[in-house]
């Protein structure tokens, strides 16, 4: 019905009265920022998180990668090269006094003495640029002893006639001198506990005696004891030897006859000979079939040894390998379990929590310890068998942690606006709890997902340390072992066994938390812009 | 009242898990072999007939070739039997498979490894707590000035470095490089003497600093928030001092949370530590537990287990019911 009063206005005389008064909405000059964005950014301007992180990639690409840079495995092991300390090339070459494969030790004179005539007979540099201190009474010798080349000879070594022969052509190939030498019995020491000992080649001051001072010339210096025969009259002990020889081709001449050194000496069995150590395990790693799998060119131990000759760098990496992707696959079955396990009991509430609860909280009353010990009772003690233990224990144990953190999420979440209006429009219950509500909750989950893997490397240390569970087993061991051993071999002057673990455990678990407290900031929203 | 009730039903709920624990444990226990480890020149009779006697195999008989057979107590029964000895008797075995102990009665074995456990807890304690409430008030007090920034770096340092190398780190600088203590505490039952004192510093140490970063790191974060809480700026305005307003209001509110924590830190680590004990090579019960699992000694094993259980429930319990009488405002089971 048409108004009478109507007052009829053309459109073209309608016009802004301020042509700049546009009332558009503004767009934003800014982009959106989504939660996760968000958390990203909080999370890199926490320098301290940044670091943690990084500093996990490197452990993780050292625990990766760390069997290439070593040619050994925490299987294997050699006792001559028990503590042998730690060396690195770049060290060792430019003649530093760190991480050159040195210990400084304190040793009488006639040990020192020892060192020096090894020294003087294989060239090498035993003590440091033949450095070295003398305290007031003259008793001790202080100086810097190479623990690769001061093996020596270690004991009379018996090896076969075929062995003495390819010795000897892989001598007059190389050019390396493996074998020297040797003492005849008869004058070798008679204490027992030096008779074996092949690196007392020399003249003694008192053979029957338990000192190993040797004897000094006029000049002060060793003088050699070899078995040494005529040239013409060799005696059926000795084998024939025609390679490099430590005199010449011409032997030596004393009073107008030529004589020869024997290098070995026939016994039951095979030869006995005196072969260097450091030029034999080459010989032996390079040249027989048995090690050809291996790459091991020279004895050369970047974090050293362990009391019984282990390459460290191998346990810790490989120990360290094992405790990440062991963790990691534990972390990811307790994430697993537990966020289902959460999401009903919050999700649904009521009874159905209530019986689930008790279920938990029972089940997290049992001591993790007695768990363990009651599985391993069950499992049976190799290695295989812990390592399951360990695996159904952290995850008994652990996934109740997660389940609380989900089932917190899902109430706080289950009751908002928008999980109402997801149900009236009709959404069902398996939709809502993993579309609607679950990645709400994500950031606190994943936070404790984060700190899940730390502390269960660190349990699994543990208990190696306490022996309660032992994984060694071919190329599997567990940095909690070798932190055991580092005990041991701290009263032996050799603390680099400890170190290194250590040092391994105490940056995993400092660059963990730091990065997990990052991460729980950072998926933190109310935090948001609190730090501009 | 509804206090009590609460308490009650606290108390029963973690009875009911301790027993279905205990059950556990025994059943499955129970479920292995029996190791029966006869000594030279012992007569295996004498073993399997103790056995029988505490109830746990019946119907012994001896085969051809000296191999001993016999049939097992359903297992039910068996714990009937046992549990009837530990309540009627306090009677809880003897050590059979344990070398060392091995003939001895189990509970005297076990208390009298208690009291270098407890008292390196005890002197932990006593060190840890006012050193670490230190800490934390005077971070929380000084928020992000440098004191605050020091004791942070401290804190997490500590909390990070975990104790098997802090106890190792301990163990070598000062019982090794200086020389001050010896490398393990002395195996002797003169506890108060000053040497044996003097060897169990060490653990005490080694156990303090990590409860030191942790009490730390829980009285700052406690204490700055409650310093943001209006009813300080009240008791400023009604014209108490700063001090006063923070010993009297701020620190009281405070301690709500953190005195019940510190009781159930108390309690739980009065189990001990296994890594510390074993590193210090201390003669208490965390050495008894390793062993005991070692050798399977299963009684003993039974015994440790329930023992350890209770204290960690015991520790959990002491929270949720010290609260509700720290703090009148909290009237836990009240509708």
């Amino acid at each position: 019905m048409a108004n009478s009063n109507e007052i009829y206005i053309p459109a073209e005389k309608f016009r802004f009265t301020n042509r700049n008064d546009l009332q558009h909405d503004s767009k934003f000059s800014t982009k959106p920022v989504s939660y996760f964005q968000g958390a990203f950014r909080r999370f890199s301007k926490n320098k301290g998180a940044v670091v943690g992180g990084i500093v996990i990639c490197f452990l993780v690409i050292f625990a990766l990668l760390g069997p290439l840079f070593t040619p050994y495995t925490p299987a294997e092991y050699d006792q001559m090269y028990a503590y042998v300390s730690p060396r690195l090339n770049l060290f060792y070459e430019s003649g530093l006094d760190f991480w050159d494969g040195y210990k400084v030790v304190e040793n009488s004179y006639s040990l020192f003495l020892k060192d020096r005539a090894l020294a003087q007979e294989t060239g090498r540099e035993i003590i440091k640029r033949n450095e070295y201190e003398v305290s007031e009474d003259g008793s001790t010798y202080t100086y810097r002893y190479d623990t690769y080349f001061g093996v020596g000879f270690g004991k009379y070594k018996t090896i076969s006639p075929e062995e003495f022969l390819d010795i000897q052509r892989y001598q007059n190939e190389t050019g390396r001198q493996v074998l020297y030498p040797t003492v005849m019995v008869s004058k070798r020491p008679t204490v027992e506990k030096n008779k074996y000992d092949a690196n007392i080649y020399y003249v003694m001051v008192n053979p029957n005696g338990s000192k190993i001072t040797p004897k000094l010339d006029l000049n002060g210096n060793i003088i050699p004891n070899y078995w040494k025969y005529e040239a013409d009259s060799p005696s059926p002990l000795i084998p024939e030897y025609n390679s490099l020889r430590i005199e010449g081709e011409d032997g030596i001449w004393e009073n107008g006859k030529q004589y020869y050194y024997a290098y070995g000496r026939k016994i039951d069995g095979g030869i006995e000979v005196r072969a260097e150590y450091y030029e034999y395990y080459i010989y032996e790693h390079t040249q027989k079939a048995k090690y050809d799998y291996d790459d091991v060119t020279e004895p050369l131990f970047i974090f050293g040894t362990t009391n019984t000759g282990k390459d460290i760098l191998a346990c810790l990496s490989y120990g360290a390998r094992f405790s990440f992707i062991f963790a990691t696959v534990v972390a990811v079955t307790n994430f697993i379990v537990g966020v289902i396990w959460g999401s009903i009991a919050g999700y649904f509430g009521g009874k159905i929590d209530l019986a689930m609860e008790r279920f938990t909280e029972i089940l997290g009353a049992v001591p993790s310890m007695i768990i363990i010990s009651l599985l391993k009772y069950h499992m049976g003690p190799s290695p295989h068998a812990h390592m399951l233990v360990l695996f159904i224990a952290f995850f008994a144990t652990g996934w109740i942690g997660m389940a609380g953190r989900t089932r917190m999420q899902f109430y706080r979440f289950k009751n908002q606006e928008y999980v109402l209006a997801a149900r009236t429009l009709g959404a069902r219950d398996a939709r809502i709890m993993f579309k609607h509500i679950f990645p709400n909750g994500l950031g606190t989950i994943v936070t404790s997902f984060a700190l899940a893997i730390p502390s269960m490397i660190y349990s699994e240390t543990s208990l190696s340390y306490l022996e309660i569970i032992n994984l060694e087993a071919g190329s599997i061991t567990s940095v909690g072992t070798l932190i055991a051993q580092g005990k041991d071999a701290i009263v032996n002057h050799a603390s680099y066994v400890a170190l290194f673990p250590c040092l391994f455990l105490t940056l995993m678990m400092l660059s963990f938390n730091l990065f997990g407290n990052g991460l729980r900031d950072a998926f933190n929203p109310s935090l948001r812009g609190s730090e501009d | 009242m509804y206090m009590f009730k609460y308490v009650m039903k606290r108390l029963g709920l973690m009875l009911f898990t301790f027993i279905i624990i205990f059950t556990m444990c025994f059943v499955l226990i129970k479920l292995l072999p029996i190791p029966v480890n006869v000594l030279p020149g012992q007569d295996p009779e004498i073993i399997y007939k103790t056995l029988e006697g505490r109830g746990w195999i019946t119907n012994i008989r001896e085969g051809a070739n000296g191999v001993w057979d016999y049939d097992r107590v359903p297992i039910l029964i068996q714990y009937g039997n046992y549990l009837k000895r530990i309540i009627l008797h306090g009677d809880f075995g003897i050590v059979t498979t344990y070398t060392e102990y091995r003939g001895h009665n189990i509970w005297e074995v076990f208390t009298s490894h208690m009291p270098p456990t407890v008292l390196i807890n005890i002197y932990s304690t006593l060190i840890g707590v006012p050193i670490g409430l230190g800490l934390g008030i005077l971070a929380a007090l000084k928020k992000n000035k440098w004191q605050d920034q020091v004791i942070n770096v401290f804190i997490i340092l500590l909390i990070s470095l975990p104790s098997v190398v802090l106890a190792l780190l301990l163990q070598y600088t000062i019982c090794f490089k200086l020389g001050w203590f010896p490398l393990t505490m002395l195996k002797s039952n003169a506890y108060f003497t000053w040497p044996v004192f003097k060897s169990m510093l060490p653990p005490v140490f080694a156990l303090c600093l990590g409860s030191i970063a942790g009490y730390a790191r829980y009285t700052r974060a406690e204490l700055s928030e409650v310093l943001t809480g209006e009813f300080m700026l009240l008791a400023r305005t009604k014209g108490l001092t700063k001090r006063q307003a923070i010993s009297r209001h701020a620190m009281r509110n405070s301690m709500v949370v953190i005195f019940p924590s510190i009781l159930s830190e108390f309690i739980s680590v009065l189990s001990g530590s296994l890594i510390i004990e074993k590193m210090f090579a201390i003669n208490g019960v965390g050495r008894l537990y390793l062993d005991s699992i070692n050798f399977q000694d299963y009684d003993f094993f039974m015994l440790l287990s329930g023992f350890y259980a209770l204290i960690g429930l015991a520790a959990g319990i002491v929270i949720d019911i010290s609260y509700g009488f720290i703090d009148p405002r909290i009237r836990m089971g009240a509708k």
